[in-house]
């Protein structure tokens, strides 16, 4: 579903942030992208929809080149869900708005049509009675489940996750959790980069672990929380899963 | 001292300080504002687009109109563009272009450079986060800006914008270098004609200061009733 190839980018040309990242998602499949700050990681993540450009090596979604002058970035997009670390609902929308908009615009549902859809996938994530609010009236871990019912809006066939749980307070990461748990056992293909060690265990069937632009490890879940070949990443798990 | 003064003078000229005069500045007012804010919010993407020869364009045209007095413009506009026009097109005679027009044009061009400052901060007021998650939806760069970051830049900025066309409103009175009759024109010929000056140019005054008293107060109401919730 997604391939990434030979994946360089550099900030500035003394300034490499990503060094010959090779990886895939099949269709179905969770791949849980972790390592320190700093790692790439996020920026591996938005190269795959375009959001950020890459200097060499190819990325498709579906057989479709992303960096191909070609392609029609804004339909491939169309097809990927996002959800980023600080939600980005749109402010001046009402939740229902939000769900709404991409639908008619990029997609051109009727608005019943969008406004029937966005209130089933409110309901599926149990913000149903929030519809009428503005976003700034929800806490974090509402407007992230908004922020995921929003992308799901758009029937997307793959899943990408920025950190969906980093900005929220402690209490509110397992309500956001829980509803990207179902979705992978929905067999939704999802791209996840998190420090939840827990959700990894749980649903990942891959874990990749980048460390200065670089995937270290691409393994099986099991084999890397069972044995990580590597000495970065052994000190990385040791150090997030020490308490 | 006050005595000395017929206020009743006022009363006579009153339809036609307001009928023509005050109808012809706020027609002035509201056109350049418009024309101001759709030029000037054009000349903010211009600046803001990638493209390094648009932002150039629109980044001279912004500091050459800010170097110049309005005064001035007005003038030169009006006497010398009939003649440009008349270069230009090759015509046998000066294009006559009318003293409304002519102001009209004048002050969307300038009111352009000032809004377009304004909609620059308020575009780049918007995080970026913004426009990536609208990207990320599907939503083209001009759909982005059109439902996504154009909105809330407007929002943000309101209060700025109508204080910028407060001070439009009183910059108007700046036509009397064409002897248009605008509020203070018309004002003014009543005083000339009645040798009634300073009853005229107190009147003047007070109405100018008594609407532009009464926006400002209506902008604070603005501000707190349109703002997003954040």
């Amino acid at each position: 579903m997604i391939e990434i190839s030979h994946v360089d980018k550099w900030y500035s040309p003394t300034f490499q942030v990503l060094t010959d990242c090779t990886t895939s998602v099949a269709k179905g499949e969770v791949v849980v992208v972790c390592g320190p700050s700093g790692s790439g990681k996020s920026t591996l993540i938005k190269c795959v929809n375009a959001l950020e450009p890459f200097q060499k090596g190819d990325i498709s979604i579906d057989g479709i080149k992303v960096n191909d002058t070609k392609t029609n970035l804004s339909k491939l997009r169309s097809r990927v869900g996002m959800v980023f670390q600080h939600f980005e609902l749109f402010p001046h929308l009402k939740i229902i708005d939000n769900l709404c908009l991409a639908q008619e615009k990029v997609l051109g549902r009727a608005h019943d049509k969008a406004v029937t859809k966005g209130m089933a996938l409110l309901e599926r994530v149990g913000l149903k009675e929030h519809a009428q609010k503005f976003p700034a009236q929800l806490s974090g871990g509402q407007q992230q489940r908004v922020a995921i019912a929003r992308a799901l809006a758009m029937d997307p066939i793959a899943m990408l996750f920025d950190e969906p749980t980093s900005a929220l307070d402690p209490e509110m990461i397992s309500e956001v959790l829980d509803v990207m748990v179902d979705l992978a056992r929905e067999g939704m293909t999802m791209m996840v980069v998190t420090h939840e060690m827990g959700f990894a265990r749980k649903v990942a069937n891959r874990v990749i672990f980048m460390d200065r632009g670089e995937i270290v490890e691409d393994a099986p879940k099991d084999d890397f929380f069972g044995k990580p070949r590597s000495d970065r990443a052994q000190k990385f798990l040791s150090k997030i899963l020490s308490h | 001292m006050l005595g000395n003064f017929d206020f009743d003078v006022i009363r006579r000229a009153l339809p036609y300080l307001f009928y023509e005069g005050m109808t012809f500045t706020l027609t002035l007012t509201a056109l350049a504002a418009l024309g101001g804010l759709v030029f000037g919010t054009a000349l903010a993407l211009m600046r803001l687009s990638g493209l390094k020869l648009l932002g150039r364009i629109a980044g001279l045209y912004v500091d050459f109109m800010r170097s110049l007095p309005l005064v001035l413009v007005i003038f030169w506009f009006y006497f010398l563009v009939p003649y440009i026009g008349q270069w230009l097109t090759g015509a046998s005679r000066p294009i006559s272009v009318g003293a409304f027009a002519s102001s009209l044009i004048t002050f969307i061009m300038f009111e352009a450079a000032y809004f377009s400052e304004i909609m620059r901060a308020g575009i780049q007021s918007i995080s970026r986060g913004q426009p990536a998650a609208a990207s990320a939806l599907g939503l083209t760069y001009a759909q982005t800006m059109r439902y996504v970051v154009l909105p809330q830049a407007f929002r943000n900025m309101l209060p700025v914008l109508i204080t910028q066309t407060i001070v439009l409103f009183q910059d108007t009175s700046l036509v009397y270098v064409l002897s248009i009759t605008d509020f203070l024109g018309a004002a003014s010929k009543v005083a000339q004609r009645d040798g009634r000056l300073v009853e005229m140019y107190l009147f003047a005054a007070i109405v100018y200061f008594t609407i532009s008293c009464i926006a400002s107060f209506g902008v604070r109401r603005l501000q707190s009733r349109i703002a997003i919730i954040r």
